[in-house]
């Protein structure tokens, strides 16, 4: 089943085309990697899909529905979570705040119910706790439910990051460079951790990666882009041998080399 | 600390503040009943701020727009019908206000109603923008009910404000209302709702991505907070019993600001602590305006020099204590056990050296 579609879609600002009749369908529970050099445009993918930038031309699909254009909360409230490229955590609240305002979109409970405590917003808001602790644990990140985000080291940031989006309870889960500024140890780690999440939270995953150890150890099939047009689509092999890509890549062209 | 154990003490806490009030309403002198009274208001004001400016991170200058709603409404709600017939000078009042005449306590909710409805006329269209629309907004808005105020003499008596109203306001009103405001606002900062007014506040960007809806949010904030700045403007009408357009010109704003910023943004205790220093301060410095001696020279008599040394308190603050008086201390019964125990502990540590 296609889960997410994107059917030529471009986005200009003002004169420079960022992404240009990018085409793309997604199936469900597979791991994506959208690959490319700086400012080839794939942040600027993410932005479209979630909301943050309308695409300039065409149209974008989730489960069938035409997404374009809705703002980026009903947009997390159908089912696309992300994580940034530049951490984005609430860094003044604590680790388990960071996780419970994900889960705030669910909340049924109105604002009257809250202010006087009902019976029906503090069963709510107790199980939203119990969710939010749990997913804690389950991404190793209990002992620090207390702790304020912005205090965390750089490594774990990324990972709360990531359970934040989770908590939004998403179909889909979009990480732009996760693991940028990680080690050779810690992106293995990562590779292992994602490939968990997508089995146990039944996410499917889309994912921008520079390191191309993470990228290929990780994704089924591989987009590639470079200035904003698509040069290459295949498994991992296929795109570590496309001269294309490694043209892109290098700024040399291999093959007449 | 469990749940039981820390109502109980909260209903002690109450009862405690109940007989304070009880004492300072009969025995204190008026002058420092009136000093009580501004401090309980300026919490009321003071907090409803800091929920938009500190929780939601939202900056506005439009306080005392909303506190002259209230304080219109509410006062000419409660001027009985013949001291109407006599003020209106410039024209006669309108009907049906010429013949009404209701409870203080409706008339003070009907000003915060009335506040709340202006907040979500300003706020939709302008709180939908990105970016810092909303202060400038709301020092126009506060202008314009000025001068609103100014130009319906029909309703509002125009320059010559409203004089005489009944001094109903006393300490059992100005700190019951302070402690519905900081009950409510404390209730809301710490539930789901709350949490997502501060994501707002930290990232915004992060905020909707994760599905909090950036309109609804703030203006729900604006709205809250609008509302009981009209009860606060309610409240202080009713202890002025004089109230013309001056009464709500830009400093009021400031002076709600100042309280703010030195009480910690985001720090209900601080703000509450800031609230009373404020107005004690202000009172108890009044004599320095009228001129005095040091050793080496004398400073001669100027108006408003007590407004300098707030400003260089604001200063201070700013530069060297940006969390507020308190840092990151917030009062909870939690809070304080902890405390406790961490004293005794070094006591005891103490005595076994
Ligand atoms: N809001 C914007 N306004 C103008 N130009 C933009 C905007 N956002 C992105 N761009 C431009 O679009 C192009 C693609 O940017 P994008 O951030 O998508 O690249 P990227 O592939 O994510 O790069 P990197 O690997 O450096 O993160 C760049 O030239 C960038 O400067
Ligand atoms: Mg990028």
């Amino acid at each position: 089943m296609t889960l997410l579609k994107l059917n030529n879609v471009t986005m200009r600002f003002g004169g420079l085309t960022a992404v240009d009749s990018f085409k793309l369908a997604l199936k469900k529970g597979e791991i994506l990697g959208l690959i490319g050099p700086n400012g080839a445009g794939k942040t600027t993918v993410f932005n479209m899909i979630t909301g943050i930038y309308s695409p300039t031309k065409n149209s974008i699909y989730f489960r069938d529905e035409n997404i374009t254009g809705l703002k980026p909360d009903i947009i997390a409230k159908k089912g696309i979570a992300r994580t940034f490229q530049n951490i984005r955590l609430l860094d003044n609240l604590t680790v388990l705040d960071n996780v419970m305002i994900g889960v705030h979109l669910h909340l049924k409970s109105s604002l009257f119910s809250a202010i006087l405590r009902l019976p029906g917003y503090v069963r709510e808001e107790k199980s939203l706790y119990t969710k939010s602790i749990n997913l804690l644990e389950r991404v190793e990140l209990g002992d620090f439910a207390y702790e304020k985000a912005g205090s965390l080291p750089y490594g774990k940031q990324r990972k709360l990051e990531i359970a934040r989006a989770l908590a939004t309870n998403p179909e889909l889960l979009l990480l732009d460079e996760p693991a940028a500024g990680m080690n050779p140890q810690e992106s293995q780690e990562l590779v292992n951790f994602i490939r968990q999440l997508r089995d146990q939270f039944n996410v499917t995953i889309f994912l921008i990666e520079h390191d191309m150890k993470v990228v290929m150890g990780l994704c089924e099939r591989i987009l590639v882009l470079d200035y904003g047009v698509t040069i290459a689509e295949g498994i991992p092999q296929e795109i570590q041998n496309n001269p294309e890509v490694i043209k892109a890549y290098l700024g040399v062209d291999v093959v007449n080399a | 600390m469990n749940k039981k154990k820390e109502q109980l003490l909260t209903l002690i806490f109450v009862i405690l503040l109940a007989a304070l009030i009880w004492l300072a309403q009969n025995y204190f002198d008026k002058y420092l009943i009136r000093i009580l009274n501004l401090g309980f208001i300026y919490v009321i004001l003071a907090v409803s701020l800091n929920l938009l400016f500190g929780f939601t991170g939202q900056f506005s200058l439009g306080h005392a727009g909303f506190m002259a709603i209230g304080a219109y409404t509410t006062s000419l709600l409660i001027l009985p019908v013949s001291q109407k017939e006599m003020i209106y000078l410039i024209e006669p009042i309108i009907w049906p206000l010429s013949i009404l005449e209701i409870p203080f306590i409706i008339a003070l909710l009907l000003g915060g109603l009335f506040a709340a409805i202006a907040a979500i006329l300003i706020g939709l269209p302008v709180l939908r923008l990105r970016g810092d629309y909303l202060g400038i907004a709301t020092l126009g808005f506060a202008e314009i009910i000025r001068v609103i105020a100014n130009n319906i003499p029909q309703v509002t008596n125009g320059a010559l404000g409203l004089k005489g109203v009944p001094e109903y306001t006393n300490l059992w009103w100005s700190a019951g209302f302070a402690v519905v405001t900081v009950f409510v606002i404390k209730r809301l900062i710490s539930s789901s709702y709350g949490r997502a007014l501060m994501a707002i506040r930290e990232n915004e960007i992060a905020a909707e991505t994760i599905g909090v809806n950036l309109t609804y949010h703030k203006v729900m904030s604006f709205t809250i907070s609008a509302f009981f700045a009209g009860i606060g403007g309610g409240l202080l009408a009713s202890l002025l019993t004089t109230i013309d357009p001056r009464t709500f010109m830009m400093f009021l704003t400031f002076n709600v600001l100042i309280v703010v910023v030195i009480g910690g943004l985001g720090n209900l205790t601080g703000t509450i602590i800031s609230a009373f220093l404020f107005n004690f301060t202000l009172e108890y410095l009044r004599p320095i305006e009228n001129g005095f001696s040091l050793i080496f020279f004398s400073v001669p008599k100027i108006p408003g020099l007590r407004m300098v040394v707030f400003s260089i308190a604001l200063l201070l603050v700013i530069l060297f204590k940006q969390k507020g008086i308190l840092g990151e201390f917030e009062f909870s019964w939690q809070r304080i056990a902890q405390i406790k125990n961490s004293l005794i502990s070094r006591t005891s540590e103490g005595g076994e050296l």
